[in-house]
């Protein structure tokens, strides 16, 4: 089990286009990834579940993911976030 | 009759109405066997899929796009699993616990008070129903089989009907609901379909005959032999100026006699960047960069808006893209900049004045500017330079960020270009000194005519005396243009004129080499370039421009030109 904050940087926030990159990025991978953002959790393999987190630019969440392929999926979810999530 | 409502597309559309009804499905709860019912359940999803699938890949662009954006939400993992709890955990049919999931999610949205969620609801309404209909054995809501000569009437066109439209057989799109960034504005605009929103469609009856002007949002609603002759003639103008204009595409911008004057796009939002190249613009001369500042809480970072810069500056590796530093001020909300109210925000603390007392954010700036440099052909636009000790002060930063990227042996085009927005009367007077200290100037004529007549263009009372006509205006810009000559840097125009017709020829005449202005008006720009004699409005312009006195002698001489 991973833990990490990271800050949601890209102009839109977690909206649409950059939740489905998301989305994606996050499905290549076998561990569970929970978004903990405003005392509630999100299932990130959900783009539903995501977008009614309402995320802003600028907004801090807490990744979780547990599993197999953890730290490999944390590397590649934490790269996604930082490179703005092709926006 | 006529209807008055908000148009989002331009274009004239004549047709007769088809009304698309919203289907009402049958949700009442009843008992099954859940297991049966979950196959049931994957089987209508599948064929939904496939359906969707198959229509995006016939479709293309927006409407490629957005289908494909409900192919994945139809994908959602939690949506489909807490329909098949509810399914398995009450034993009811699919239909009842689809749309008790859906409508959950929908009101999420609604509720959101957030913009872009709620009109993603309405995508979420949209693949309820395809999905409801689907269980039910009903045939999706198909317009591509609809007669030529078509209106859409609806009270809201749902994305994925709105995604299937075929331009050839339907003229126009008339909802109550919707706006101009609605997903149907969008797909309409992007397959030149005129489309009016806001009109209350309970009065159109199936097969009414009308007339929608999408450019004006107005309804004409059983028109007469005489309307339609008349909107018919429209049209057909509008059609022809948009063929004869596409002669221009791929020509030079060059006048007869040899001048040659560059036509850019100005852009202020990243996805403009692709409809500027696509408008046949030559480069960009004016980025405008407040988009990556507002609706946020903290300044971008200098990777987010390095990625923006560069993607401009490689969409337009042949011309040059005009980088715009921050011009924003109190007039605008944004916690983090500490701006404070102001009595007179254009008056006040902004744009290059804020950047020189708050380094920090205009810093990060000019460094994501310069890594991008290294990219394209970038050039540096400072706006509201009231003084040369601003702009003294200005390069100072610049070279001490030049210094800062030498350092870190970090690639920048060690020579880019810095300029000024000539918008105050200010730097319009002090043109020729301001010319010795910058690489070149743009004209911001909205801006200088609002300070040089000292008028508030929003303001009903007075807004007769904003006109960029007045001889007070024209004459600056004459006295800019020449100053910039004599001292051999481009002078260019970003402000609305740049795409008037009227003062295209006067700006050429005095000197202007540069154009900026929306897209759309590049190919007429070019026409008029292409059709003027450089040397015989020099002459023109500099007998009379200072003969002038009222905007009515300036616009009887920007006619004779």
């Amino acid at each position: 089990m991973l833990n990490q904050k990271i800050t949601v940087k890209n102009p839109s926030g977690l909206h649409m286009r950059p939740a489905g990159i998301f989305v994606k990025e996050v499905g290549r991978f076998k561990s569970e990834v929970m978004i903990y953002f405003k005392g509630n959790e999100y299932n990130a393999k959900s783009m539903l579940n995501l977008l009614s987190a309402a995320i802003k630019c600028g907004d801090e969440i807490e990744l979780r993911i547990n599993g197999t392929d953890e730290e490999e999926c944390m590397k590649s979810v934490v790269a996604a976030i930082e490179s703005g999530l092709g926006e | 009759m006529e209807l008055k409502g908000l148009g989002v597309s331009d274009g004239i559309g004549i047709g007769k109405a088809v009304v698309l009804e919203n289907e009402e499905f049958d949700t009442s709860k009843y008992e099954v066997d859940s297991n049966e019912e979950k196959i049931r359940l994957s089987n209508a999803v599948d064929t939904l899929l496939k359906t969707l699938e198959e229509k995006a890949e016939q479709a293309s662009g927006e409407q490629a796009e957005i289908l494909g954006s409900h192919v994945n939400m139809l994908q959602d993992p939690i949506l489909m699993s807490d329909i098949v709890k509810l399914i398995k955990n009450e034993n009811c049919n699919s239909e009842y616990a689809s749309a008790a999931v859906f409508d959950q999610y929908i009101q999420i949205f609604l509720s959101s008070g957030d913009e872009l969620l709620e009109l993603r609801a309405s995508d979420l309404k949209d693949i309820k129903n395809n999905l409801l209909a689907t269980l039910l054995g009903k045939p999706l809501m198909d317009v591509s089989r609809l007669p030529a000569g078509t209106i859409l009437v609806a009270e809201e066109l749902t994305t994925s009907i709105a995604a299937g439209i075929n331009p050839e057989n339907i003229s126009a799109i008339v909802t109550m609901m919707g706006g101009k960034t609605s997903h149907m504005a969008i797909i309409a605009r992007s397959i030149g379909i005129p489309a009016v929103v806001g009109i209350s469609i309970e009065q159109i009856e199936n097969g009414t005959s009308m007339i929608a002007d999408g450019s004006h949002g107005i309804l004409h609603l059983n028109p007469s032999e005489a309307q339609i002759k008349e909107y018919k003639e429209k049209q057909d103008v509008l059609e022809q100026n948009k063929l004869a204009l596409e002669k221009f595409r791929g020509m030079k911008s060059i006048t007869p006699d040899d001048r040659e004057i560059e036509l850019c796009a100005n852009i202020g939002l990243e996805l403009d960047i692709d409809l500027a190249v696509k408008s046949d613009a030559e480069g960009v001369g004016l980025f405008r960069t407040e988009f990556l500042y507002m609706n946020r809480n903290f300044a971008p970072g200098e990777e987010e808006q390095f990625s923006a810069y560069k993607k401009a500056a490689v969409a337009f590796k042949e011309g040059s893209v005009i980088i715009r530093t921050l011009d924003i001020g109190g007039d605008k909300e944004i916690p983090y900049m500490e701006l404070e109210k102001e009595e007179n925000p254009f008056l006040g603390w902004r744009a290059i004045r804020y950047c020189l007392d708050k380094n920090e954010i205009f810093l990060t700036q000019i460094r994501a500017i310069l890594r991008a440099s290294a990219f394209g052909s970038i050039k540096i636009m400072i706006p509201m330079i009231s003084t040369v000790t601003e702009i003294k002060r200005t390069k100072k930063l610049i070279q001490q960020v030049k210094a800062e990227l030498t350092k870190e042996n970090i690639a920048f085009n060690k020579e880019i270009p810095v300029g000024i927005m000539v918008e105050t009367p200010a730097a319009a007077i002090l043109a020729d000194q301001f010319a010795k200290e910058v690489d070149f100037f743009s004209i911001g004529t909205n801006d200088l005519t609002q300070y040089t007549m000292a008028v508030d263009r929003g303001n009903k009372k007075v807004a007769d005396l904003y006109s960029t006509y007045n001889p007070a205006v024209l004459r600056l810009i004459y006295h800019t243009a020449q100053a910039a000559e004599k001292n051999g840097i481009m002078c260019g125009v970003c402000g609305e004129s740049a795409a008037d017709p009227l003062l295209i020829k006067f700006l050429i005449g005095s000197g202007i080499n540069e154009l900026s202005m929306s897209g759309v008006s590049i190919l007429k720009a070019r026409e008029i370039v292409r059709s003027s004699s450089y040397l015989e409005l020099k002459e023109k312009v500099k007998e009379n421009v200072e003969q002038l006195q009222d905007v009515e002698d300036a616009v009887v001489f920007l006619q004779t030109l």
